[in-house]
């Protein structure tokens, strides 16, 4: 293999990670208050279609990720209408949601199905994208790349060392406790859900708008349900969600690298790679029940009522 | 403002009158969502829910569509009845499938009687080994259920399209990803002359009963409500929780493998790529619906068979794009979850008075 084709595989891992960088790390902090919302790939495909219509209506690309973000929200808040304010199952409140964006994205997105837009370009940032192997990784990558480095970097800050974080992970923890310590529960939920409801938005404007310059129905291709394992098996850390994030890609672009070595593999069994090694690092991560039970935010799914 | 108030205890009327009103509610948005379209909603709603079904034709098509919805969904009772949350009856539909389109192929135009009965148990058991892989990671790796089965869903698609592709190709086929037809030996008999309805909605029907039986009258079906209940009583009580899991999950994989298997061999007839429209997933919603009953899931799975039909012809007689149905699909269960709120509380609507003699001022 030529350092050339190591330099692409190293690019193309990090631009297929990138989507579910973003996805992962709003789910972490939506997890990390005690909500579980397994609505992320509905909530993405939403993102996706409606960030595609508007710059496609338009002609800008900013205004469509803006509608990706906030599709991504207003998606979010029907999860928290019902899951939070009605207190229904959060499990099956989020499969409802995964559903309904689904046939919504495909309803919505129907006429729209493969056009043509121009897509987001990568910037190339003199210098430092002339580095051997890593520059082009790193820094000629597009917009949305460096924002979902800089969004890493904002979440893992705001865990470590700010007030407002605690307060996340306290309600998480145990909501009863932050209730009577006068935190504001419900409120700091609805928040949580709706920053993941942005972030998938925003990782569902990233396919459609920059990945792959294209509506497609489905298109995340459970994106979002990896994104789901990706928070588990980082044991809800941001630096471990990094990583996770860019060996998916990497299993995603597995073909890049069979082709690069010359060997003649199914696409369908290529497919099938990112998913079934979801299912290989869950089951290694998980096997230690202790260790798992002890990173899990303990009141992660549970419903709270202020009321009663 | 309006206020959540507990009841103490579950109101047992509303949990009977939540799905009616959910999909009262769904037929009222539906109403004004094809009205939003401009489009005539009562004649819409007609071509929708009433047109699907008004003749001899139409209602054995219903059945066609209902058999594998309630095989999968009366599996999936059991499974969420004992807190297993099986997310991939749809991947254990295409396992099934696949499977038993493999053994059917097998046989070519070879006949007995032996041979459909071989087919639709080798269905059941990829099906369920397919489920049982799932349970396995779950009671040995402590791996979630959910996101494995999910994961799964995505993997038995790709297994399908390999082998369709593949080793199951008609090789006189003319290069289309299609199995050959399967022989009469391998094909389900049809019930009523000129319609395609054949004998899989019988399975599906015997599934329910006996599915009623197991969980009403067996002392397993006892142990799978108490865990899914309160885990801790069912270890203090001594059961075995792993062994009820597996119990739970290989029982609903198996009806969801069966479901796949008399697809390929009822109304389908050979392996398709795409053998299932989401019946893996329609059969989540129709699970709670039926209120995880197998009588509930009766009537859930006829009316999800119905938006199913609803969704075809409109999109023929309305030109709405066939994603209509899935759109109908989650909006029934985003109402059907939020009526299930009145089960456990009653809604008050708080005056501004009224708030203030609660405050004391």
């Amino acid at each position: 293999m030529d350092i050339d084709l190591i330099t692409n595989i190293l690019y193309a891992m990090v631009r297929t990670g990138t989507p579910l960088l973003i996805v992962a790390l709003g789910e972490m902090v939506c997890e990390k208050s005690g909500v579980l919302n397994l609505g992320q790939e509905g909530m993405m495909l939403m993102g996706a279609v409606i960030g595609f219509i508007a710059t496609l209506t338009t002609g800008s690309l900013l205004l469509g990720f803006i509608l990706a973000i906030l599709s991504g929200v207003v998606m979010s808040m029907l999860f928290a209408g019902i899951a939070l304010g009605l207190n229904a199952n959060q499990v099956a409140t989020g499969l409802a949601l995964t559903i309904f964006g689904t046939g919504l994205s495909a309803f919505i997105g129907a006429d729209f199905v493969g056009q043509p837009i121009e897509g987001l370009n990568p910037y190339s940032i003199p210098f430092l994208s002339e580095i051997p192997l890593i520059g082009k990784m790193l820094f000629a990558q597009d917009l949305i790349v460096y924002l979902s480095f800089g969004l890493f970097a904002a979440i893992y800050w705001f865990f470590k060392s700010s007030r407002a974080g605690l307060t996340v992970k306290a309600v998480g923890e145990n909501p009863h406790a932050a209730n009577v310590i006068g935190l504001p529960v419900m409120r700091t939920r609805y928040l949580a859900v709706a920053f993941g409801g942005a972030m998938a938005g925003l990782a569902g404007g990233y396919l459609s708008l920059a990945y792959t310059p294209l509506w497609t129905e489905n298109m995340t291709a459970g994106r979002g349900w990896i994104a789901l394992a990706l928070v588990v098996f980082a044991t809800w850390r941001a630096e471990r969600i990094i990583l996770g994030a860019y060996l998916f890609g990497l299993a995603s672009i597995l073909n890049l690298v069979a082709q690069g070595l010359g060997y003649p593999v199914s696409p369908n069994i290529l497919a099938m790679m990112p998913y079934a090694a979801t299912v290989m690092v869950l089951v290694m991560l998980s096997s230690n029940v202790v260790k798992s039970k002890m990173h899990t935010p303990m009141w992660l799914g549970k419903p709270f009522h202020p009321g009663g | 403002m309006i206020k959540l108030v507990p009841r103490g205890e579950q109101s047992r009327a509303m949990a009977y009158m939540s799905p009616v009103l959910a999909g009262l509610l769904t037929l009222f948005t539906g109403g004004i969502f094809f009205a939003a379209l401009g489009l005539d909603p009562l004649h819409a709603l007609g071509v929708f829910l009433i047109a699907p079904v008004s003749d001899i034709y139409g209602i054995a098509e219903l059945c066609v569509k209902a058999a594998p919805i309630m095989l999968c969904a009366v599996g999936l009772a059991v499974a969420f009845k004992a807190q297993v949350w099986n997310i991939g009856a749809e991947g254990q539909l295409l396992m099934g499938g696949l499977v038993g389109s493999a053994v059917a192929l097998q046989f070519g135009e070879a006949e007995g009687f032996w041979i459909l009965p071989t087919v639709l148990i080798s269905g059941m058991i990829g099906g369920g080994l397919w489920g049982l892989l799932a349970a396995w990671l779950k009671t040995r790796f402590n791996a979630n259920e959910i996101l494995t089965t999910i994961m799964f869903n995505y993997i038995a698609l790709y297994l399908l399209l390999y082998f369709v592709h593949g080793s199951l190709k008609d090789p006189d086929g003319y290069g289309f990803p299609e199995s050959a037809l399967f022989s009469d030996a391998a094909t389900l008999p049809i019930l009523i002359e000129d319609t395609r309805i054949h004998i899989g909605i019988l399975f599906a029907l015997f599934a329910c009963v006996s599915i009623w039986v197991l969980m009403q009258r067996s002392f397993i079906g006892f142990q799978i409500k108490v865990l899914g209940a309160d885990a801790n009583a069912a270890k203090l009580a001594g059961f075995r929780h792993k062994h009820l899991v597996w119990i739970a999950m290989v029982i609903s994989a198996a009806l969801a493998g069966l479901a796949g298997a008399s697809e390929v061999t009822g109304p389908i007839g050979q392996l398709i790529p795409s053998i299932s429209p989401g019946y893996g997933y329609a059969a989540i919603i129709v699970a709670f619906l039926g209120r995880l009953h197998p009588i509930g899931i009766l009537f859930a799975s006829i009316l999800m068979a119905l938006i199913y039909m609803g969704g075809e012809l409109a999109q023929i007689e309305l030109n709405l794009p066939l994603a209509v149905t899935a759109l109908f699909q989650g909006m029934l269960l985003f109402y059907l979850l939020a009526c299930d709120v009145l089960i456990n509380f009653r809604i008050r609507l708080r005056t501004a008075a009224a708030n203030n003699a609660v405050t004391g001022n």
